[in-house]
């Protein structure tokens, strides 16, 4: 790995003499993340590959693919939202796989280090403002100029996740109540279709001590209703705990939207709740999936056995939202 | 009839063990997949603890709001395709209270922890 890594760095970056602490970071068998230096006459450079390997080309059927996700980053970098450089897409000649190699940015990516530690005290009461700003900025990215990418509807999306569960074939009411209200209440077709991350939430977003250093992670990324990153982002699942700062624990939701308005993006809050309720039954649903995989597939580890058992957060949490007691 | 100890209290032994003896001396991964390992014995004690009584009020919760018998399981999938087709909703009476009631059990086995449901165990 240093060796090809070295080989492939020093295509692109003049005066580069090799590569250190290459590293495995996460991810499964399909998408890797290796953490590098490069080594270079004015001081190392960190870098980041992420990358599918020889042989697994083929993108899940949700996934924007690689090379778009590094387009897009790209895209954020050039339009000075908190994004890494890009430095090199991969190409055959790397014998790397697919995927692409970017600037390391320092920071924090877990949430409960993020939601308790003294060196994020300031960062918190800021966060949630800062985001909208962000997302906002993601939003306004330029249609012309984004990789080809699925258009997704809130009308696909709710059919989509009703045939998820249903092939699990393991009836749950909350859940059907839940698939009830949100074709009761799907908004249909945005007033503007714009670039969606995807994914926006803890976990996919480095934090400093000065606040959101950079956005991770489109994998997910589509277009859409803009609506969905707001709603998504305030699901309880992310608030680890922090349930009365429904952005990501740390914030409100009126901040949010400020950061977001300040931007010059219109909210619309009941097109947010609507997402906040899809995003909280999808979280649920792959939960149960996890427990499909653990009883059918070849991983059969306790973690995944013991993720299914999270279903039923979700389920108060969707009963919180749509039949809150004391009503 | 089986001898004692109870799978409850074998459970909680080896959950104890790997709790005090084996955590300080693991590091890494594998002391997260500890941790998980413990939960999960933890999880397994509060089910024997708590689940023949929350099934049994499940059970007669939902024989009296379909007006049927059945197995927990034919119960669960009748109220399910009752509330998918629209035959019964949140106006239905004691529909809501039997959910909550039914997830404040799942949620006691599954993960006390978790703070929406010690917000509502609280009686908000």
């Amino acid at each position: 790995m240093e060796q090809k890594l070295g080989r492939c760095v020093a295509s692109w970056c003049p005066g580069a003499t090799g590569v250190v602490g290459v590293a495995r970071l996460s991810g499964g068998a399909s998408q890797e993340t290796w953490s590098f230096d490069i080594v270079y006459p004015n001081g190392n450079i960190g870098a980041i590959l992420r990358r599918a390997p020889v042989g697994y080309g083929a993108a899940p059927t949700r996934a924007a693919g690689l090379n778009a996700e590094a387009t897009l980053m790209q895209l954020a970098h050039d339009a000075g939202l908190p994004s890494p450089r890009v430095l090199h897409v991969l190409q055959p000649q790397d014998e790397l796989g697919t995927g692409f190699i970017m600037a390391r940015v320092e920071g924090e990516t877990i949430a409960r280090k993020i939601l308790r530690d003294d060196q994020f005290a300031e960062a918190r009461p800021i966060l949630a403002r800062q985001l909208g700003k962000v997302v906002a900025g993601i939003h306004g990215l330029p249609a012309s100029k984004l990789p080809e990418l699925r258009q997704r509807t809130s009308t696909k999306e709710i059919a989509d996740l009703e045939r998820e569960y249903r092939s699990f074939d393991w009836p749950r009411p909350v859940f059907e109540l839940a698939l009830l209200w949100l074709r009761d209440h799907d908004p249909g077709p945005p007033h503007e279709v714009t670039l969606v991350h995807g994914d926006f939430r803890h976990g996919n977003l480095i934090i400093g001590p000065d606040g959101v250093r950079a956005v991770l992670d489109w994998e997910l990324a589509h277009t859409g209703d803009p609506m969905e990153d707001l709603g998504w982002i305030c699901v309880n699942s992310w608030r680890f705990g922090e349930i009365d700062k429904p952005v990501g624990g740390f914030g409100s939701r009126e901040e949010l939207f400020a950061g977001y308005e300040a931007a010059g993006h219109r909210v619309d809050p009941a097109r947010v709740m609507f997402w906040e309720v899809m995003g909280t039954l999808r979280w649920g649903v792959m939960c149960c999936g996890m427990m499909q995989r653990f009883r059918s597939g070849p991983d059969h580890s306790m973690e995944r056995a013991m993720i299914g058992r999270r279903s039923s957060e979700t389920e108060i949490d969707l009963l919180r939202l749509l039949a809150p007691r004391g009503k | 009839m089986q001898d004692e100890p109870t799978p409850t209290e074998l459970i909680k032994a080896v959950a104890d063990f790997l709790r005090h003896e084996i955590t300080p001396v693991i590091k890494g991964h594998n002391a997260f997949k500890l941790r998980v390992g413990i939960n999960a014995l933890d999880l397994v004690a509060r089910q024997l603890a708590l689940e023949p009584d929350s099934d049994a009020a499940e059970a007669a919760r939902l024989s009296g709001l379909l007006g049927m018998q059945g197995s927990l399981g034919e119960l669960n999938r009748a109220l399910a395709d009752r509330i998918a087709n629209g035959e019964v909703d949140l106006r239905t009476p004691d529909l809501a209270d039997h959910l909550w009631q039914t997830t404040m059990a799942k949620l006691a086995v599954d993960q006390p922890n978790y703070a929406s449901y010690k917000r509502e165990l609280g009686g908000k």
